[in-house]
Order: structure tokens, then C-alpha cells, then sequence
């Protein structure tokens, strides 16, 4: 941490830095009772966890409106908390119960939630960012002051629909906050090694993109950030934002991530957000009692959501057959 | 009833359904300049550009901001120029569109219509020739929809517009210039509805798309011969009308089922397994498919003649079937 955040976390509302600090917990906790769930078999499908990103998800999703539209990714369970959604909802979704987000039939890379404009995670890299252009165009069309925030990792920027989107984006003007979450590996690869030039950062102004790189670990000052951001995209052409964080976990809940270099995870780990943001509330006179706290609550938060959640109904065998079309519908019928 | 092209059908169709709705808009590579084969000509004059949308070529774009708009409420019109082209949009259209309602348990609908002109046309060769339907039927989620004259073009257009469910919508590029009545009130077809173009008492002939018109063809000569053919026009490939075909098929006993489709894995091969399946033992003969042979469409019109399914083998297949 250096100096100047400090200064910066000095003055900063100690409310609305405990505040980050009780979402980051919440989305830790939540992660970590998933990965639980899925070491106990209880979690069926796969689980990508965002442990060491939480900052990135609490500086975006806690600036956006209500009625703002939001695409997160296989990674979004943190987007998808501070968006508003309910976590009893999203963990039903990742036990495959009956009252989840989507009634059992996502699970955790699909999770969506209409009720909060969250359009969705998305299990295919970098799809989110054509979808987000086609919702701001139709906020453009209804002349809403609502945007669209896309979040995407660093392994998003080597597909042709990243390059496709801001162009789009850019040509028609578009509200669009994109933002890389940049943990700096794509699944089991160093995103570096295989991206040619700057990365995302470089390829945003080639585009015509205003771009702006962050430190995506500092919570207090990624917020700051955004809230600039989100106030220039309302209405006006796209911005993106490049965070820079740091996968703390594997690729997956099951991914040990052995083929990261030791010394790097143990320089990351004294990055953790979590841990910089309580550092920064101890300058601000937040006790260890009152840490401690803060976290317990967050973890018995999640801790009971998880219990309530393996308690509710499976969907009935019906459900299969819900939803797949008007026209055309599939019958359930015996073989 | 006024005379118009299939080409014509559909752009007075569409633009009636622009009038009436103000969520529908179309969006593709240059249709500010009325679209590559004329279909959208008009439009933007008289809707502007955030109706009609012109596309840089990006086709994942195009479908994928298709997608995000109808998910927040827009009834979108995709062009993709060819089938061939749509092709780069296939996670777009497979893996979002028609799994967003499912995979989000039912809170939203995307409705959008992707027209995809498909088929044989001016020496047109591998990568803007092909018929991929069955492709799309084997999707949950997707509608199929292939017009095969101007009325059908017009009605099934507008009815694709008002559908809830994502549509794959396969306009036959040598169909454009074709003439015939369309009613002067355009009214919606249901989708899943066969047309009989042809009523006939000694075999059935089920097709769909350009293939519907040499079909006619084939049973004109047949006629010649005292062989009385029904001619069965599918209009909707999925849902297929299986009752109609089924009532077809019951009384005549005899089925054919012509495509311009590859034959391998063509649709005709679920129609005639089905059939089969169901009908069995009523069948005077075992269900028959016509396609194309599984080769790429080559150009040289000698060589492109291979993969085309004239009358004359319809006919020729049809007598077979009534000896069998």
C-alpha cells in the first residue's frame, strides 16, 4: 500500500469504507461456502471463484443505479451480490434447488437476476460484450439515462467480439462502462504470454475508446474512479476500465493452480483487497474488535443462507420442460 | 389481390410490422443502402437510422447486440446477408439467444427474428450457397421458418416479427424475383402450419423452401402420366406440422421428401425416421428422401448441376416409390 492511499483512506468516510469492507466479506464468504458446498458434492457444477477480486466487483456494482444494467461473467458471483441480488437466491441456483435465481436451471455460471438488471452471467468468454452493446442501444433508443456496465476478464480481450463490441460501442456512442477485470490469467494461462502488445489497455484508444487503468485492489480508490467513469458513460459515449487485480484462487474451486510461480502468489496475497481495505480502516481508527466483527457477520450471513438453501425443494421434473420456447414447445411424454 | 415478388412480400411485411410497433427494428451490414439484395430498400427513409440500422461486418456484433436489445425489450430484425455468414454468429445465436429464457429459468424472452437467405443462386459456390437448416431445428429454443412464395413471405415474416421466441428465418435467395398474389391485408401465418400446394391422391411429396416449386414441377409431369401427386409445402421446419403430413401420408400411403439440403443429416431424415416410426405398417413402401449429395456446392454450372434435385428426379424417384 502505498503512502497516498493511505492519505487517501485517512479522509475517506469511514462509513462508506466499512461499508466495502462488509460487501467484500459477504462476497468472500459467499465464494467460500460454495467452494464447500462443491468439496462436500453438494455444489454440483463447476465454481469459478473471484477470491482476491472482490474489490473490483464492490467499486463497480456498488456505483451502478439500481435500474443500470449489468453482464458479468462465469466469474461473477461478486458482481452478481453487489448488484443486489439476493445471495439465498444464488446459492439455491448453485445447489440446483427450486428457488433459485433461475429455478435450478443455470447454476453458477449462468445466474441472473432480471429483477436487479443483471442480464446475466455467461459461460462463453467474452459474449458479454456484444449483448451489452444491444442493450445500450436500446437504452440509447428510449433516450434512458440508465448504462450498461460489461465485465470481462483478460482472457476476453483475444476474442473478436471484445473488438467487435467497443467498435460498435464506439461508432454509435454508446453507454457502455466495459470493464477487464484483470487477474492476469486466462484459466491456466498467463494472459501475458499470449497477448501481443498492451493488452486491453492499448487496444481500447486504437479503438477510440477512452481508457483508463486502475489498480483494481484498492478499493477506496477504484471507487473513486468509477464513480467518475459511471457519471461520463450516462448518456455519452463508452469508457473502458482496465482493473488490475489478482486471481488468489484457482481457475476453478477444484484448480490448485500449481502452475503459478510460488513467489508471485505470496506478493499477491499481501495485495489481497481485503486486507488493504483493513489496513486502511485501522489509519481510520476501526478497531480489530470491530474488524473481527464485521467479518463474523458476513461469514454467519452466508453461513446461514447455505444451510436454508440445502434445506429448500428440488424443481419439480417439469421445470426441464419450461421455458425452452413458445413455439414448438417440447412435450413431456414418456419414450 | 395485388401481384408483388417474394422480394417485395417481404419488405412491405416488414415495414407494415415497423409501423405498427414501434420496438421492432432491423439491423445489418448495408441496409441503409436498402440491404444486399434490395429487401430493406426504403425502410430508412422513411424509419431513420435507429431503426434501421446499418452494421459494420461484424457479425457477432450484429446477432449479439441483437440479443441484448431484445433481452431489454426490443423486437429485432437481423440480417445476415447469407446463411453461410451467419455461420460466425453461431454462439450468438445457438449458445445465447436460444438459451437465455431456458438457462435464466424463464425471466426473459428473446425475441428476434435472424433472416438468413439460404440456397443455390448464380454460380454462388461453397460459401454462399448452402441450405443449413436442419442445423437450427436441432436446436432447442430456435424456430425455423422457409417461405417458399410471396404470400407465405409476407404472412410467415409477420408472424416471426410477433413471435416471442428467437426465429431463424431462411428466405431462398432465388426466390427473390419470384411473382405471385399476396392479399392486401398481410396477415400473421401461423408458424408450424404446412400449405398444400398441390392436392393428390397417389403419393405425397413433402418439401419447403425453392424445392416446393420443383416439386410442382415434378407432379405436373407426373400428371401427365396419371399420376396423381400431393404436394406438401412444410413453410415452418420447426415445429413441422406433423399432422398434416401425417394425414397426408396416411391416405396416400407413399412419401417423398425433397430438399436442396444436404441429405445426410437433412431434415427429411427426422420426417422420414418419424414417419416410419409411426406410421409403419400403413406405409405401402418405406418413407424416400431426395438432397443433395455431401459435397460442397462447387461453381462451374456443369459441376453445381450435381447438387441441384431437378424435376425430372423427383419424377423419376416418385415412379419408383409407386412401383415399390
Amino acid at each position: 500500500m502505498t503512502d497516498a492511499a493511505a492519505a487517501r483512506g485517512a479522509n475517506l468516510d469511514r462509513e462508506r469504507l466499512c461499508a466495502f469492507y462488509r460487501q467484500m466479506w459477504r462476497i468472500r464468504a459467499f465464494e467460500e461456502c460454495a467452494m464447500r458446498g462443491a468439496e462436500a458434492g453438494e455444489v454440483f457444477g463447476t465454481v469459478h471463484p473471484s477470491i482476491g477480486q472482490e474489490a473490483v466487483a464492490v467499486a463497480v456494482c456498488g456505483n451502478l443505479r439500481r435500474d443500470d444494467i449489468l453482464l458479468s461473467t462465469h466469474r461473477g458471483h461478486g458482481h452478481t451480490l453487489v448488484k443486489g441480488a439476493d445471495p439465498y437466491a444464488m446459492m439455491c441456483e448453485l445447489l440446483g434447488r427450486v428457488d433459485g435465481s433461475c429455478r435450478g436451471k443455470g447454476g453458477s455460471m449462468h445466474i441472473a437476476d432480471f429483477g436487479v438488471a443483471m442480464l446475466g452471467a455467461n459461460g462463453v468468454v467474452g459474449a458479454n460484450t456484444v449483448i451489452a452493446v444491444g442493450a445500450a442501444q436500446r437504452l440509447k433508443y428510449l433516450r434512458s439515462d440508465r448504462i450498461v456496465a460489461c465485465i470481462f476478464g483478460d482472457g476476453a480481450v483475444n476474442r473478436g467480439t471484445f473488438l467487435e463490441a467497443l467498435n460498435w460501442a464506439a461508432v454509435h456512442a454508446l453507454p457502455v462502462l466495459f470493464v477487464c477485470e484483470d487477474n492476469r490469467y486466462a484459466a491456466s494461462t498467463r494472459t501475458c504470454d499470449l497477448t501481443a502488445g498492451g493488452g486491453a489497455a492499448a487496444r481500447g484508444p486504437a479503438l477510440g475508446v477512452e481508457t483508463v487503468e486502475a489498480d483494481g485492489n484498492d478499493v477506496a480508490g477504484l471507487d473513486a474512479t468509477v464513480r467518475e467513469l459511471v457519471e461520463r458513460v450516462r448518456g455519452g459515449p463508452p469508457v473502458l476500465l482496465v482493473a488490475r487485480t489478482y486471481r488468489l484462487a484457482g481457475h476453478t474451486s477444484r484448480d490448485p493452480a500449481a502452475y503459478r510461480p510460488e513467489a508471485e502468489v505470496a506478493a499477491a496475497r499481501k495485495e489481497d483487497p481485503i486486507a488493504r481495505c483493513a489496513a486502511l480502516l485501522r489509519l481510520a481508527g476501526v478497531g480489530e474488535e470491530e474488524l473481527a466483527g464485521m467479518r463474523e457477520a458476513a461469514c454467519r450471513e452466508m453461513d446461514a443462507v447455505y444451510e436454508r438453501a440445502r434445506g429448500a425443494a428440488w424443481p419439480p421434473r417439469a421445470l426441464a420442460f419450461a421455458d425452452v420456447q413458445d413455439v414448438g414447445s417440447p412435450e413431456e411424454r414418456p419414450f | 389481390m395485388p401481384r408483388m415478388t417474394y422480394l417485395e412480400a417481404a419488405r412491405r411485411a416488414l415495414a407494415e410490422e415497423m409501423r405498427r410497433d414501434p420496438d421492432v427494428w432491423a439491423v445489418g451490414e448495408d441496409l441503409g443502402r436498402g440491404g444486399v439484395f434490395g429487401q430493406y430498400r426504403g425502410l430508412i427513409e422513411e424509419f431513420g437510422p435507429e431503426r434501421v440500422i446499418d452494421a459494420p461486418i461484424s457479425e457477432n456484433a450484429i446477432l449479439g447486440s441483437s440479443v441484448g436489445a431484445a433481452m431489454t425489450g426490443a423486437r429485432p430484425v437481423v440480417e445476415m446477408r447469407f446463411a453461410d455468414f451467419a455461420l460466425c454468429a453461431i454462439d450468438e445465436l445457438v449458445n445465447q439467444a436460444a438459451k437465455a429464457r431456458y438457462m435464466f429459468g424463464g425471466q426473459i424472452r428473446v425475441p428476434l427474428v435472424v433472416r438468413e437467405p439460404v440456397g443455390l443462386w448464380k454460380s454462388a459456390a461453397a460459401q454462399h450457397s448452402q441450405s443449413l437448416e436442419a442445423w437450427y431445428v436441432h436446436i432447442p429454443g430456435l424456430v425455423v421458418v422457409m417461405p417458399a412464395t410471396p404470400a407465405d413471405n409476407a404472412g410467415l415474416l409477420k408472424a416471426a416479427i410477433r413471435c416471442d421466441d428467437p426465429v431463424v428465418y431462411m428466405e431462398h435467395k432465388d426466390l427473390w424475383g419470384l411473382e405471385g398474389e399476396v392479399p392486401e391485408e398481410i396477415e400473421p401465418i401461423p408458424l408450424g402450419t404446412a400449405r398444400l400446394a398441390r392436392a393428390g391422391r397417389d403419393l405425397t411429396l413433402v418439401t419447403w423452401s425453392a424445392a416446393v416449386h420443383t416439386a410442382l414441377d415434378a407432379a405436373a409431369q407426373l400428371a401427365g402420366e396419371g399420376v396423381d401427386a400431393e404436394v406438401l409445402d412444410l413453410r415452418t421446419l420447426w415445429p413441422w406440422d406433423r399432422e398434416a403430413v401425417f394425414a397426408s401420408v396416411a391416405r396416400t400411403r407413399r412419401v417423398l421428401i425433397v430438399h436442396e439440403a444436404v441429405r445426410v443429416g437433412g431434415f427429411g431424415a427426422e420426417i422420414a425416421a418419424t414417419l416410419a416410426e409411426e406410421l409403419g405398417d400403413r406405409l405401402a413402401a418405406p418413407p424416400r428422401r431426395l438432397g443433395a449429395p455431401r459435397i460442397p456446392v462447387p461453381y462451374s454450372p456443369p459441376l453445381e448441376q450435381e447438387v441441384r434435385i431437378p424435376a425430372d428426379r423427383i419424377a423419376e424417384a416418385a415412379r419408383a416409390l409407386l412401383r415399390a
